[in-house]
């Protein structure tokens, strides 16, 4: 009996250790898209009010674990649209703009098979987008319904896959498994020179403005709310534009 | 005088927390689901394509885990030599290795920059093959494993006795060896067909996700959790019903298998 109530004090101790730690400080839980990954993550390094951690993935698997009754403190999206929705099923505050990207044709360093967006027609060329859900592959399918119905059935032809987030396109690129793929500048500065980014025709390029909101019925409002606070004046503010994102408007 | 009572108390506590928790969420998933949903799902043509897909895929797979895998599983537990358990274990390593490792390794291996892709100008990736190649990678080791042990635990004597009588080493291990560990054999195939199934980390790194080339059930679900949770459960509730009736059928089969085995040999 005393070795069971031993372990049973011991897995106590262990999930207590899992659940909040001993700093004394908050724990903020911070939902986040991919893209968002390397400036959330130095930002969160330097947050004092509480300890950050994250979960990055993409806007809408993250959106769909809140619908299912997941609840971080901040949610981050790679759009707008996903956190109004959330706010519309009052499952988040009023969403605010924190940041701007741009959708750019990615291509490894050095090669020569893809100069524009034009060539993504040409038979034989492989392209991973993200799939249509997903933020990126949302403004993707944009960028195609401008091009017109030829050229963009050329290039969804072309497809080789459809990535869940923006990471997988990333990945299928640095792994030479396609030729090009449409992400954000910011992912392509990341990749320290492997990718090379391609801008789009200003008449093609999408509007993208990422969009943030403290989860409802969190007990760290007061943290969330310095955090998405930093983000538009502050040091994340810093850590974004290092990252290659832009002001937003 | 209770005091002896709770060991066995305990054990049943034990077993009944295992099942509950092990159960729990596949009833879950049929509680949520009404037939209303599955047959809908059942006809939206992206999860027919992501369900023909898995099941080609990993059929395919499982052939060639059968192939390769049955002998080279009766070599190892058959045979006595140097090295022997390092290379059990070195074959079980894919058991314990994140989906996504798998997946990367696999990449630095057989990928476009592998160190075998690269100079064999393999053309795996984002296609089916490479699905399949990601999909018998993770699931051999449960059937090599599993095939090990039943292989092991036949009687030598049974063995020696087919060969005294003449029937050689090929005809002893395809006409008692494997009839005789059938049922182990079909346990360790309903395992690896199982994991091939559900395999999701692996494939998604390794040969992407495109509907009808590399979008097998298992990402099809992932894709559809983004927009349409019911519709999300419903595909699920289908894979669960396959998976269930392949492990059925191969263990039914098996039995039987082995029922005609025996009665061949009593036979003789």
């Amino acid at each position: 009996m005393r070795g069971a109530a031993l372990a049973i004090a011991a897995s106590a101790v262990l999930v207590a250790g899992c659940g909040s730690g001993n700093s004394g400080k908050p724990q903020l839980t911070v939902f986040a898209a991919t893209s968002l990954k390397n400036a959330f993550q130095s930002y969160g390094d330097s947050f004092t009010p509480a300890r950050v951690r994250f979960s990055f993935a993409g806007s809408d698997e993250l959106a769909a674990q809140i619908r299912q009754g997941s609840a971080p403190d901040v949610y981050a999206a790679a759009n707008t649209k996903l956190p109004q929705q959330l706010f519309a099923k009052k499952l988040v505050g009023r969403p605010v703009v924190f940041a701007a990207n741009r959708l750019v044709l990615a291509v490894p360093a050095g090669a020569t098979k893809v100069r524009s967006i034009d060539d993504v027609a040409r038979p034989g060329v492989k392209l991973a987008i993200g799939s249509p859900s997903v933020p990126v592959g949302s403004y993707t399918r944009q960028v195609l319904t401008h091009l017109g119905a030829a050229e963009s059935a050329a290039i969804l032809k072309n497809v080789k896959s459809e990535e869940p987030d923006v990471g997988g396109v990333v990945g299928k690129l640095t792994q030479g498994a396609v030729d090009a793929g449409l992400v954000y500048i910011t992912d392509v500065t990341a990749t320290k020179g492997r990718l090379k980014a391609i801008e789009l025709p200003a008449r093609l390029e999408p509007v993208v403005r990422y969009g943030i909101a403290v989860v409802r019925g969190t007990p760290n409002a007061t943290e969330a709310q310095r955090f998405i606070a930093g983000l538009t004046s502050g040091a994340g503010k810093s850590d974004l534009l290092a990252a290659g994102f832009a002001e937003a408007p | 005088m209770a005091r002896w009572h709770w060991f066995p108390v305990a054990l049943v506590v034990a077993l009944a927390v295992t099942l509950v928790f092990l159960v729990l969420p596949v009833v879950a998933i049929f509680v949520n689901t009404t037939p209303g949903d599955l047959i809908s799902s059942l006809g939206d043509q992206t999860s027919l394509d992501a369900l023909r897909l898995s099941l080609e895929t990993s059929a395919i797979a499982l052939a060639l885990i059968l192939a390769i895998g049955t002998p080279a599983a009766y070599l190892l537990a058959t045979r006595e030599f140097r090295g022997r358990a390092l290379l059990t274990t070195l074959i079980e390593v894919p058991l314990v290795l994140p989906p996504a490792v798998a997946g990367i390794g696999l990449l630095a291996a057989l990928g476009p920059h592998g160190i075998v892709g690269e100079p064999a100008k393999l053309h795996l990736v984002l296609e089916t093959a490479g699905v399949v190649v990601a999909l018998t990678f993770v699931a051999s080791p449960f059937y090599v494993r599993q095939a090990q042990a039943a292989f092991g635990a036949l009687d030598p004597s049974l063995l020696e006795a087919s060969r005294t009588l003449g029937a050689g080493e090929a005809r002893t291990f395809t006409r008692v060896a494997i009839p005789t560990a059938a049922p182990g054999l079909a346990a360790g195939a309903a395992l690896a067909w199982g994991r091939a199934l559900g395999e999701f980390g692996a494939t998604l790194m390794f040969a992407g996700s495109l509907r009808g080339v590399t979008q097998t059930a298992p990402l099809a679900i992932f894709e559809r959790f983004a927009t349409d949770f019911p519709a999300a459960l419903a595909l699920s509730a289908v894979l669960v019903a396959v998976s269930g009736a392949l492990l059925l059928g191969v263990k039914l089969v098996a039995r039987s298998d082995a029922d005609t085995g025996l009665l061949a040999r009593a036979r003789a």
